[in-house]
């Protein structure tokens, strides 16, 4: 299992290179946001946030950086993020956990469905090279590939919120109501995601068509496809399970390494449609400076992908016996 | 912000460049009878034009707040007012010089990061390749636009110069691990090691002897990279991370956003900067493609069916 081994050292790494950034940010930039939160804080809050505040901040000046850090990754690990000065006085924990569900609910599924009609569709135009599909999709997803996501978001809403009226202005679900598990809540939910996971999912789909399509091309090419057609095999087969299936291993990697782009773009999708979930925390941070939110937030975001990266490795591990065999 | 879909396969054998005439000969020509590459290069040269003759082509003072507010396109203002009573059509124009600007030079800051990193994992092999490829995935898996948002807000400094540093250190991963793989499957070919035989220093080797036959792909790597610069300086223009007295069209989104143009029934204002943003970018996209193209005979599409 020498693979997963490898790909769990990339885990372990990036994920101590993402806590140790975060830890060296706030020591290295100019500026001195730690004072600033505490003569904010000042007698408002416990002892113990203080604390965390000078530990997250570097305050200590006269302990030793190693000893800073350590305590700095103690507080990470046991959760102790700090607390919001946006939302004061709730720990950033809590704020991260009403958010989470929101983007995960709706990066997930927008990716999931680019990635599986993204693959089908490089699948087909790579088949018919020269064909409808081949001649329509990939020059056209490269210009799409191009739009801003916010700005595709923007112009969804104008058109088929304000205009049309089909979908609303916003949110994930409407205000009046309160979270619960009916049908009509799940609705809601449905009818307010829409937009952003449309906005998502076109934005995204191209980089999937372009690299399956390309792959494919390179599969088609191998000597198991032409004895497949000497077989007689019918096209569909050969399709789907001899070049297919082999073309899409690479695009699998591919698309865990891009999640760090698409998550990017769903920040500023949550934006625009003011989407309950961690990039529209993100940017209410950012207005009020908390940078303690902030910082938690980023964290937070890059453990979700590198999840889903490890995820896809996995299950590369698992479809592949190729990665299986060298020991 | 476009995906970058990253996939192992291994790098195409690029010929080795006979003389350097040559090779901008061939360039020329497989860019002219490319259809991509020439719709993105007349879209690029048409925006930079805007950029050079934009005191001649506005019709107004872009920041002057003359005119009466959100006034709706007509023969006076081609695109109407913003909230603020400029004219939306001479923001434009002169909005093209920064984001070009931006685009140009981030691009170029990103590549150089790239070739610099790329090159020398794939040169120096053994456990430089392990720590500089690791060092690749990692900024590449990391959510870039989160970190370019703390940094940015860290700084507190609006200035060009900081966002574009902010991009290029964010947009340089990609492009490092293109020429990663490119650069070690040229390694070991012959003409190489002629060199090392001659006895020449390894910078000689890598400045004369490797990267001019990687030109296709560093030049595919700047417009990846422009691309990717257009669209995250718009992003942190949007969410008020660039200076908001600039003028850009990242600047003029985050001003209509403010202003909330879309429900007060101004959409032009949103529309036209997003429009420019998307169409630099796509200019960006396609000659990137094309290049990929060149640099790949494969991917061609196919002139007839077989």
């Amino acid at each position: 299992m020498s693979y997963l081994v490898r790909r769990l050292e990339f885990f372990v790494i990036t994920l101590w290179a993402a806590l140790t950034l975060n830890f060296i940010l706030p020591r290295v930039m100019p500026g001195d946001p730690g004072q600033a939160m505490l003569v904010r804080y000042h007698g408002r809050v416990s002892p113990e946030t203080i604390k965390a505040i000078e530990v997250a901040f570097g305050l200590h000046s006269n302990e030793p950086v190693l000893q800073q850090y350590l305590e700095y990754l103690r507080n990470t690990f046991t959760g102790n993020f700090g607390t919001s000065v946006t939302f004061f006085p709730v720990p950033v924990g809590d704020i991260i956990k009403q958010g989470l569900p929101w983007t995960l609910g709706l990066v997930g599924t927008a990716t999931i469905i680019a990635f599986l009609l993204g693959t089908l569709l490089g699948m087909l135009s790579a088949w018919r090279r020269g064909g409808f599909f081949d001649a329509i999709l990939p020059p056209a997803f490269i210009v799409i590939s191009a739009f801003p996501y916010f700005w595709l978001g923007l112009f969804a809403l104008l058109v088929f919120a304000i205009t049309l009226g089909w979908f609303p202005l916003g949110f994930a679900y409407d205000l009046t109501t309160s979270i619960n598990l009916s049908w009509d809540f799940i609705g809601q939910v449905i009818w307010h995601g829409a937009l952003p996971a449309l906005t998502i999912v076109i934005t995204s789909i191209g980089g999937w068509i372009l690299t399956m399509r390309n792959t494919m091309i390179t599969t088609l090419a191998e000597d198991y496809v032409k004895m497949a057609r000497a077989k007689g095999l019918s096209p569909v087969r050969i399709m789907l399970m001899y070049a297919g299936r082999n073309a899409i291993l690479p695009n699998l990697t591919g698309f865990a390494m891009s999640l760090g782009f698409v998550i990017s773009g769903a920040i500023l999708v949550e934006i625009v449609f003011n989407y309950p979930g961690l990039g529209f925390t993100l940017l209410q941070a950012v207005h009020s400076e908390d940078y303690a939110l902030m910082q938690t937030l980023f964290l937070m975001l890059t453990v979700a992908v590198l999840v889903a990266v490890l995820a896809a490795d996995v299950l590369t591990a698992i479809l592949d016996p190729r990665t299986r065999e060298q020991g | 912000m476009a995906v970058r879909v990253v996939t192992d396969q291994p790098a195409v054998e690029t010929p080795v460049v006979a003389d350097r005439r040559g090779l901008l000969a061939t360039v020329a020509r497989a860019l002219a009878s490319n259809r991509k590459a020439v719709a993105g290069l007349a879209l690029f040269g048409f925006f930079v034009l805007i950029a050079l003759l934009a005191p001649v082509i506005a019709p107004y003072d872009p920041s002057a707040l003359q005119f009466d507010q959100m006034l709706p396109p007509s023969g006076r203002h081609l695109l109407g007012t913003t909230g603020t009573g400029q004219d939306i059509f001479s923001q434009l124009v002169f909005g093209t010089r920064e984001s070009l600007l931006i685009a140009v030079l981030a691009g170029l800051g990103a590549t150089a990061v790239s070739v610099l990193i790329g090159v020398s994992a794939a040169y120096m092999g053994g456990l430089w390749d392990h720590i500089l490829n690791l060092f690749t995935d990692v900024f590449l898996v990391l959510p870039t636009l989160p970190l370019m948002i703390i940094v940015g807000t860290y700084l507190n400094n609006r200035g060009l110069l900081v966002l574009i540093g902010v991009i290029v250190i964010t947009g340089w991963s990609y492009g490092a691990r293109q020429l990663r793989s490119q650069a070690l499957s040229l390694r070991n070919r012959e003409f190489l090691e002629a060199a090392r035989v001659r006895g020449e220093r390894s910078l000689y080797i890598i400045v004369f002897e490797v990267l001019p036959n990687m030109t296709s792909l560093i030049v595919a790597i700047f417009f990846g990279a422009a691309l990717y610069a257009v669209l995250a300086a718009a992003g942190l223009q949007f969410i008020g991370l660039g200076d908001p007295n600039s003028l850009s069209w990242g600047t003029m989104l985050y001003w209509a956003q403010a202003n909330g143009a879309l429900l007060a029934g101004s959409p032009v204002w949103v529309l036209a900067p997003g429009l420019c943003i998307a169409s630099l970018g796509a200019a960006f996209a396609l000659i990137n493609y094309a290049f990929d193209e060149i640099a790949n005979p494969a991917l061609r599409p196919a002139k007839k069916r077989r």
